[in-house]
């Protein structure tokens, strides 16, 4: 059964309209991928001299055993940006004799053989033949500490999954667990309490006690028992397939008539985003990630590295853009038809979305503001790289998105709904955020920093100036791909 | 009026609709009829400029469909619940649907009041999202936002189907007050022939993808083409 569920992914994916940019996107991931898989096995293979050179007071493994729940908690949080969980479209298989638990143990098991599984592995166990190798640990000692290893990365690979389905859909929900980690992160840089050391020495009692290890296996089992009893549940139409019934509250968004012909669109688009879950946790997110520059400005090492402020400039301003912008259109694929036979310009429908992106580059760039206590040339750097948000990247996001052919359902037909939550989505980021950074870092370096505010700052005006051919521009993409996008977005995921 | 010149559709090998000419004048009530794959939701995704024809093109107005958008206000279109915005209300759509079309408010409460009978009190105010009301209710608001600001020609692909009948004779209704409209040009497609007949005053019939019968119809009609349709 597992083989004809793997059969029909397969032609699912072949059978796509968006296959050749999957492909090309897998093809990039690959490469990024290899790329991690060889610094985490070189790492592996370094670990233990890098700590015995470098550690006087404890022995490698028992640093790397006080540093374990740190790796936990950073791996976690990486999973949770870039992992795409399994899916399957379980609506077809719910009235044939297929056995719910098959389905489930499918989506579960295969999550096992998940890159990112690798990835932990091939640093601890060459670091574990290292530790046998230089007599540190007996052959047994080493089988019991791998073993806690992978019950760790396991319970990782299941956490994740319980995260996702749990609170991606409302990621508010999720808002007590991070001030718990804050407050436990706080105790630990202040000395007062110090939670990696505990979990550390937990672990050091496992070389001690060897049967220990099979407390992480358990927990591991134990996670992945809550994920099906959680995914069990959910097996119904009502439950996860269809979106509940909830009462329609009217929004009122009369004050957003002055803005003439583009209220319509706007006002829907506000619409979208609150009424769907997966729009609203792009709203979330960008007010979360407010608070990334906490981790870079108050740390004294990045002073030396201006070009950070120009990185976290672009990212916290242009999260909502890069999230939002990279999907337009297909936010709205579901009635995609709709829009392009109704009595609607496209370049109107195009000049709205960008409005709607103009709009949260100037409120993210308000909410940098308190960045100011960390001193002032902090803002005049977000300021010019909302200004080259607002003035470049907008108009490369929508251009960008005229390929896009790969239906959204926001209405959630799909078991595990994640499209477009995994690492592909952070790939459009890259050259969005790695072009004003480059271009900054050059005029930095043969003048100074103030000039280079000036030039990022002056590329974005010149492109809020020439807005409108190149909204000419962009409609033209549009206008040409267009069959080609009502015909992607009418294919339901698999 | 409409004219389909030298209309075709292939994909690969297959033809799925070749029309040489179509005219469908000013005021028309134009039935379609055919069997499943005859086309007719082809034709009218190609009149919608939803589809690329393989040869060919339609006028609608005086505009070429596939080279100009300005077709876009003189006719609106249901053809299936793509045409419908899942998260709003009924009401959020119809004022949306005014919106792109010119119509304030009271424009749309008017037109609505006047149809309040064929909502059967399930649609307005009941405090629910498009997407959860039953596949008929969002039909019924589908065929009606076409009605929004007096669009010159309208096009209802299969609009009889999942309807009760209740709401099928009340349709009927709406339908031929359009036709009885000079300005209005209709253009229904269906597989059932005698809502056809009733509601139209010209019926074509499609078979894989080319037209077999074009008539004005008369009291044969529906024997003529129960005669063709019985194989």
């Amino acid at each position: 059964m597992f083989l004809k569920f793997l059969k029909l992914e397969w032609k699912a994916f072949t059978r796509s309209s968006s296959m050749g940019q999957e492909i090309a996107v897998k093809i990039l991931l690959g490469f990024l991928g290899l790329y991690m898989l060889a610094s985490c096995l070189v790492l592996g293979f370094a670990l233990f001299h890098i700590l015995s050179e470098n550690v006087a007071d404890r022995s490698p493994i028992h640093a790397v055993n006080s540093a374990l729940l740190i790796w936990v908690v950073m791996e976690l949080f990486m999973r949770f940006f870039l992992q795409t969980l399994p899916t399957l479209n379980i609506k077809p298989l719910m009235v044939q004799p297929v056995k719910r638990n098959t389905v489930i143990h499918y989506v579960l098991v295969k999550s096992i053989f998940s890159f990112y599984n690798l990835l932990g592995l091939l640093v601890f166990i060459p670091f574990a033949f290292n530790c046998v190798k230089n007599g540190l640990l007996s052959p047994l000692q080493a089988v019991a500490w791998l073993s806690a290893v992978i019950g760790l990365l396991i319970s990782i690979n299941f956490s994740n999954f319980l995260v996702k389905k749990k609170f991606a859909d409302n990621i508010q929900q999720f808002i007590p667990y991070l001030l718990v980690a804050l407050v436990l992160a706080v105790l630990e840089y202040l000395g007062l309490f110090s939670i990696t050391r505990w979990a550390g020495r937990a672990i050091d009692q496992i070389l001690i006690y060897p049967a220990l290890a099979l407390i992480p296996l358990l927990l591991g089992a134990a996670l992945y028992i809550w994920n099906y009893i959680t995914l069990r549940d959910k097996f119904y139409l009502d439950a996860s397939l269809k979106s509940k019934v909830t009462e329609a509250k009217a929004l009122n968004l009369s004050w957003l008539d002055r803005f003439g012909p583009l209220a319509p669109f706007i006002k829907l688009d506000i619409k979208l985003l609150w009424r769907n879950k997966r729009p609203k946790s792009t709203l979330y997110l960008a007010v979360m990630m407010l608070a990334y520059g906490l981790i870079f400005y108050t740390n004294d090492t990045y002073d030396a590295m201006p070009a950070w402020k120009i990185f976290l400039g672009i990212f916290m301003t242009g999260i909502f853009m890069i999230n939002f912008g990279q999907f337009i259109p297909a936010w709205d694929s579901t009635y995609y038809p709709l829009m392009m036979a109704q009595n609607i310009p496209l370049k109107e429908y195009l000049r709205s979305k960008a409005a709607l992106m103009y709009l949260s580059v100037f409120i993210l760039f308000l909410g940098t503001l308190p960045y100011a206590y960390f001193g002032i040339e902090i803002v005049f750097a977000h300021l010019a790289a909302a200004v080259y948000n607002a003035g470049i990247n907008i108009p490369v996001l929508l251009f960008t998105g005229s390929f896009n052919k790969k239906r959204i359902d926001l209405e959630k037909s799909v078991f595990l709904n994640y499209q477009g939550t995994g690492a592909a989505q952070w790939l459009v980021a890259l050259p969005v955020m790695l072009v004003p950074i480059l271009i900054w870092y050059v005029v930095y370096k043969i003048s100074n920093p103030a000039t280079a505010h000036l030039v990022l700052a002056g590329m974005g005006i010149i492109g809020l100036l020439f807005n409108s051919p190149l909204l000419d521009f962009i409609t033209r993409a549009y206008q040409e791909r267009k069959y080609d996008a009502i015909k992607g977005f009418k294919q339901q995921e698999a | 009026m409409i004219e389909a010149i030298n209309l075709s559709k292939q994909y690969g090998e297959a033809t799925v609709l070749n029309i040489q000419n179509l005219v469908i004048p000013k005021g028309e009530s134009f039935g379609l009829v055919g069997n499943n794959g005859a086309g007719k939701t082809t034709f009218f995704s190609l009149l919608l400029d939803l589809i690329q024809p393989t040869t060919g093109h339609i006028i609608n107005q005086g505009i070429q469909v596939n080279a100009s958008e300005e077709w876009k206000p003189l006719t609106a279109a249901f053809i299936d619940e793509s045409f419908l915005i899942g998260y709003l209300t009924p009401e959020e759509y119809f004022y949306f649907i005014g919106d792109l079309r010119g119509q304030n408010k009271a424009d749309v409460d008017a037109l609505l009041d006047k149809h309040r009978e064929f909502f059967n009190d399930e649609i307005l105010n009941g405090k629910k999202y498009l997407r959860d009301l039953s596949k008929g209710n969002q039909k019924k608001v589908g065929i009606i936002a076409t009605l929004i600001g007096q669009p010159e020609v309208i096009i209802l692909d299969e609009p009889f189907a999942n309807l009760d009948p209740t709401t099928q004779i009340r349709l009927k209704r709406i339908i031929k007050e359009l036709a009885d409209d000079p300005n209005v040009t209709i253009l229904v497609s269906s597989h059932d022939l005698l809502h056809t007949v009733e509601v139209s005053n010209r019926i074509v019939a499609l078979h894989k993808g080319e037209i077999v019968k074009d008539i004005a119809t008369s009291e044969e009609t529906l024997k003529e083409l129960e005669a063709f349709f019985a194989v």
